[in-house]
């Protein structure tokens, strides 16, 4: 299998983005390269307006989970993490267009860390072989 | 991998510090520091992370850095790598 890593962003909640963002910069910093499919509530929380908002949890935390703190742990927040990746190694951040046609998010509004936009024939043809993790 | 007498008068070049950050802080971090080291220098890295050194050593041999070793501090690890690309 390929060694480059494939992440599809569903999510739009910071945890997730934790999460993800955390793989990425792993693998950046492995020397994978590392492709990113920005969809749907992800791609919102993508837009320069939001980008920096406090995004909350998902629904997975459960009730006591959300009583947890988040900020102020010793983690690097989401977007460092994913500029991070970005510094270190070869990541490369795409927009779904379905997404972006489906919310009405032109690419001009979505932050710079966004690469560029992509159906996904283009990202399943960076993505190749190697593992698609969806999150 | 060095033994645990060679480690303790080991001088590194370059100290790291990622004591207090939570993986992959002290990973990137080492990265980061990695990088402003000629070849052939030994970098430090601190970490406060349990798994910095399990990381370290398996991005060492992903990368091609050589792996040395670690010395347990007191509430943090000292974990040494000697660039090699």
């Amino acid at each position: 299998m390929s060694d480059v890593l494939n992440l599809v962003l569903f999510s739009g909640t910071a945890d997730k983005l934790h999460a993800a963002a955390t793989l990425a910069a792993g693998a950046a910093a492995m020397e994978r390269p590392v492709n990113v499919l920005v969809q749907y509530w992800a791609l919102d929380a993508f837009r320069s307006s939001r980008i920096e908002s406090d995004l909350g949890l998902s629904f997975d935390a459960t009730v006591e989970g959300t009583k947890r703190p988040v900020k102020g742990t010793k983690s690097i927040a989401w977007l460092e993490a994913f500029r991070m990746a970005k510094e270190l190694g070869e990541m490369t951040i795409y927009a779904c267009t379905g997404s972006m046609d489906t919310l009405g998010i032109d690419f001009a509004s979505l932050d710079p860390i966004v690469d560029a936009e992509a159906g996904v024939a283009t990202f399943l043809m960076a993505a190749g072989d190697g593992q698609i993790v969806f999150i | 991998m060095a033994t645990t007498a060679e480690l303790e008068t080991l001088t590194a070049d370059k100290i790291v510090d990622a004591r207090g950050t939570a993986c992959p802080g002290p990973l990137l971090e080492a990265k980061k520091g990695m990088t402003t080291v000629p070849l052939g220098s030994t970098i430090e890295i601190w970490s406060t992370d349990p798994g910095t050194k399990n990381d370290i050593s398996a991005w060492s041999a992903k990368v091609g850095h050589d792996f040395l070793g670690v010395l347990p501090a007191e509430g943090y690890d000292r974990v040494f790598v000697i660039r090699r690309k």
